[in-house]
């Protein structure tokens, strides 16, 4: 059995935050992912928005995590070599009573430590936001709004956990948690058995079925689904700002957002439901969305959406759920992290780090913390001058394998390196299958490459993970395939 | 920077064509760019026959019909070949860069004939409600998986349109003994080649619902079962007359769309709708000296027909090219 002084159930963006946080101290870390794959849970399909912590309730979990993880986030990417674009936020109004909200909105932000808030009026939004509205009166500009993808974020926080000594175990499905007398936890897993002085529960969607297992049950996660909608890359500046309606009761609304990777997105729904796995989009969904987004954004068109995708927020209650829990020694629940989740990581991280100290986990810092990660290399977002360095340097970045993104064999090679094992894994890291033809032109390359690198058989490709294999017999036993890595296939 | 005078982007049977046709209306240095490891194009993987019936007399499978231009090409005095390479920009000067493993190369031509052939429209295009499993496929990806990897994509198979790609995959599969479960036409007649319905369809007993679409793609990690349902004149479903159909494949087969971001880039009017370049004469762009052939130009039914199409292209660069001297 492998002993461990902290075992963080669930790889997302909380659980690698954590673990990168704690990485700092002499201690031995284990996540535990019961996907294929890191950040296939909520995280995947989180907006990739980082607040700046307006909307949330004065003194609460969620408003001064948001503002400090706002903070946090723009040091911690340059350290971890992750792009974060400062876009800036407007929360708009059509009419007066809307307006004197958000001086109401304002004035609650500012308390809670929001900087460089400012009204706007028309005159401005004309300037600075052509497309939007004309029936729009006023807005209020948060400038430290920016956007980050979530998924590398997790991915990036990982590794440089990893390289700071912390074990990552995918395919690891925690299923019973037996506290051992004054020693911590026993953690019974698909995959054996993990001893642990602490456990933190970061599992997300099941955080409430995690937490039961220790006879703490007094939340629920109930899913809100959030169905998101796509645009063209070419509509990339259809706006400068991210762009938000008046807040709902339970939801921020539906917004028309800008993503790291170029695309505008729209949406999304707030639909509460039973399932935790159901991730269907619908029509109804994408009327919505639509004519909401066209309220803010006249000019965008139905026939612009080129993807869609369905999310479930973890909600549970009005705020974060992160406490140390009395009838569980040793346990730490992390729940209900919904929005403003993704911008108070690395602030829940520091949180997570203090109630471990106060519960008795020394914290020795490391003599040797490697602080920093590269940032790696997508031929897509450099000039081609470095493209053309790159190409000189290792070949591997002039085999093009998908045509959309640009996006070259080396680079697949390199996501496989640091850990993709599915198509979806190749496609968050690398945007290969993200483009125009949806992996239409490049799947076959990638699927060579990618069981070349791993051993698996084609048959044993998924999209991600066990169950989504993408085809379902070999017939080639009269075709001579040649392997991906052979001399005929490099000339 | 090399310079050349023409430059031809995209080898399948259009970028072929084009080559010979310069090449014998007198054009001696051609350069002929292919992203693919072969030259061929999309033909590689069509081992089905129909090709050739009126270009050569003869009926050929694509990869048949291919190898009549390669080996009109392969070592013909002022053809160049250079395979693996990727055009990333082309600008109104007509300068190109592409990039290939080991290089990356720049080249000013007199004239360019972009031969980029098309991609599928995709589920994503045409907003297909519910979840994203494995299974779903666009015909041609379906079409390589089977032809050139020895792969089965599924075994039991609901066919998205009814044009001749999604009839021939249809065959295809029946072939390799996957059950077709239903080929799912939103209009009221097949699009594509009447030979196609004939040899694909009706010999293999497929039963066709015309007048339908489907409404909603079911299945956590991989397909499971697809909703149907009736639309009306105006395409409207009629949710009344729905059902579903178990299976654990759905092919897209909804349309083509011309490949012509390049010369997007490069400033070439294009027309919003079709994704094909602006033209008042065939194979011309309104950039003098950029030409357009092939499926990247608009879309054909027969490879007969894009031969055709670029073998004009190629006399025209080459009448242009003299023009210049």
């Amino acid at each position: 059995m492998h002993s461990y002084d902290v075992v963080i159930i669930g790889g997302g963006v909380i659980g690698t935050s954590i673990a990168r946080e704690l990485s700092r101290h002499k201690l031995k870390i284990a996540i535990l992912e019961k996907e294929e794959e890191l950040a296939f849970g909520v995280s995947k399909s989180n907006s990739g928005i980082i607040h700046p912590g307006t909307q949330n309730p004065v003194n609460s979990l969620k408003g001064r995590l948001c503002v400090q993880g706002n903070a946090l986030t723009r040091k911690m990417s340059k350290e971890l070599g992750i792009d974060f674009k400062e876009v800036g936020e407007l929360i708009v109004a059509f009419n007066e009573e809307e307006r004197l909200k958000l001086v109401g909105l304002k004035d609650e932000a500012e308390t809670l430590g929001v900087p460089r808030l400012k009204m706007v009026d028309s005159s401005w939004l004309e300037r600075n936001e052509p497309n939007l509205s004309r029936e729009v009166v006023a807005a209020l500009y948060a400038p430290t709004a920016g956007i980050i993808s979530p998924y590398r974020w997790a991915y990036d926080l990982a590794e440089n956990a990893v390289k700071n000594g912390v074990e990552i175990h995918e395919l690891t499905k925690a299923q019973k948690v037996s506290p051992v007398d004054g020693e911590g936890f026993e953690v019974y897993t698909s995959r054996g058995e993990y001893k642990a002085r602490f456990v933190i529960n970061a599992a997300g969607l099941f955080a409430d079925e995690v937490s039961r297992m220790v006879g703490v049950d007094d939340f629920k996660i109930r899913p809100r689904k959030g169905e998101e909608f796509l645009l063209d890359k070419k509509k990339e500046n259809i706006t400068n700002h991210l762009i938000f309606p008046l807040p709902s009761k339970n939801s921020k609304g539906v917004l028309v957002i800008k993503t790291s990777d170029g695309n505008p997105m729209i949406g999304p729904t707030a639909e509460d439901v039973d399932s935790k796995v159901d991730l269907s989009t619908s029509d109804q969904g994408f009327k919505k969305v639509l004519s909401s987004a066209q309220r803010l954004v006249p000019s965008i068109n139905g026939d612009d959406v080129i993807a869609y995708f369905a999310g479930l927020r973890p909600a549970s209650g009005e705020d974060f759920i992160i406490k140390h829990e009395a009838k569980a020694p040793g346990f730490i629940n992390v729940a209900g992290i919904q929005s403003p989740g993704l911008t108070a990581a690395p602030a829940i991280a520091l949180l997570v780090s203090d109630i471990l100290k106060s519960n008795g986990l020394s914290l020795k810092r490391k003599l040797f913390f490697h602080r920093h990660r590269k940032k790696e290399i997508h031929l897509f977002s450099i000039p081609l001058e470095e493209t053309k360095r790159l190409i000189n340097k290792d070949p591997g970045y002039g085999d093009i394998i998908c045509r959309c993104e640009m996006v070259s064999a080396k680079e697949v090679r390199n996501s496989i390196e640091r850990g993709a094992r599915t198509l979806d894994g190749i496609k968050f890291r690398t945007r290969a299958q993200a483009g125009r033809c949806h992996g239409s032109f490049c799947t076959t390359r990638l699927m060579k490459i990618l069981q070349e690198e791993t051993g698996k058989r084609p048959t044993e490709v998924t999209k991600r993970g066990k169950g989504s294999e993408i085809v379902k017999e070999e017939r080639s036993s009269d075709v001579i395939a040649r392997p991906e890595g052979s001399k005929q296939s490099q000339l | 920077m090399t310079e050349r005078d023409l430059v031809i982007v995209g080898a399948g049977p259009a970028g072929m064509a084009a080559a010979i046709s310069a090449r014998e209306s007198g054009v001696s240095d051609i350069l002929l760019l292919e992203r693919d490891q072969h030259l061929g194009g999309i033909l590689n993987q069509c081992v089905h026959t129909g090709f050739g019936i009126e270009y050569f007399k003869e009926v050929l499978t694509g990869p048949e019909y291919s190898s009549r231009f390669i080996e009109k090409i392969e070592g013909a005095p002022g053809i160049e070949v250079s395979l693996r390479s990727f055009v990333v920009k082309l600008t109104k000067e007509k300068i190109l860069t592409y990039i290939k493993p080991g290089i990356m190369g720049l080249v000013r031509a007199k004239a360019v004939i972009m031969a980029t052939g098309c991609r599928e429209k995709t589920r994503e295009m045409v907003h297909i409600a519910g979840t994203r499993p494995s299974g779903i496929f666009s015909a041609g990806l379906a079409q390589k998986l089977i032809n050139i990897e020895g792969l089965l994509p599924g075994k039991e198979v609901v066919v998205v349109g009814s044009g001749d790609i999604g009839l021939i995959m249809a065959r295809r599969f029946t072939l390799e003994g996957a059950k077709i479960k239903a080929v799912i036409e939103i209009q009221g007649k097949s699009r594509g080649l009447i030979r196609n319905v004939a040899q694909c369809i009706e010999d293999f007993d497929i039963p066709v619902y015309f007048g339908h679409k489907i409404s909603r793609i079911h299945g956590a990690n991989r397909v499971e079962k697809v909703s149907v349902v009736k639309v009306d004149e105006n395409f409207r479903e009629i949710p009344s007359q729905g059902f579903e159909i178990e299976c654990d494949t759905v092919l897209m087969s909804v349309g083509l769309i011309p490949e012509n971001e390049l010369i997007e880039m490069a400033g070439v009017e294009i027309d919003k709708k079709t994704n094909s370049p602006v033209s008042r004469e065939v194979n011309k762009t309104s950039i003098p000296g950029i030409f357009c052939c092939g499926n990247s130009f608009k879309i054909y039914d027969l490879a007969d027909w894009v031969s055709k199409d670029a073998a004009l292209a190629g006399t025209m660069a080459a009448e242009y090219i003299r023009g210049l001297k």
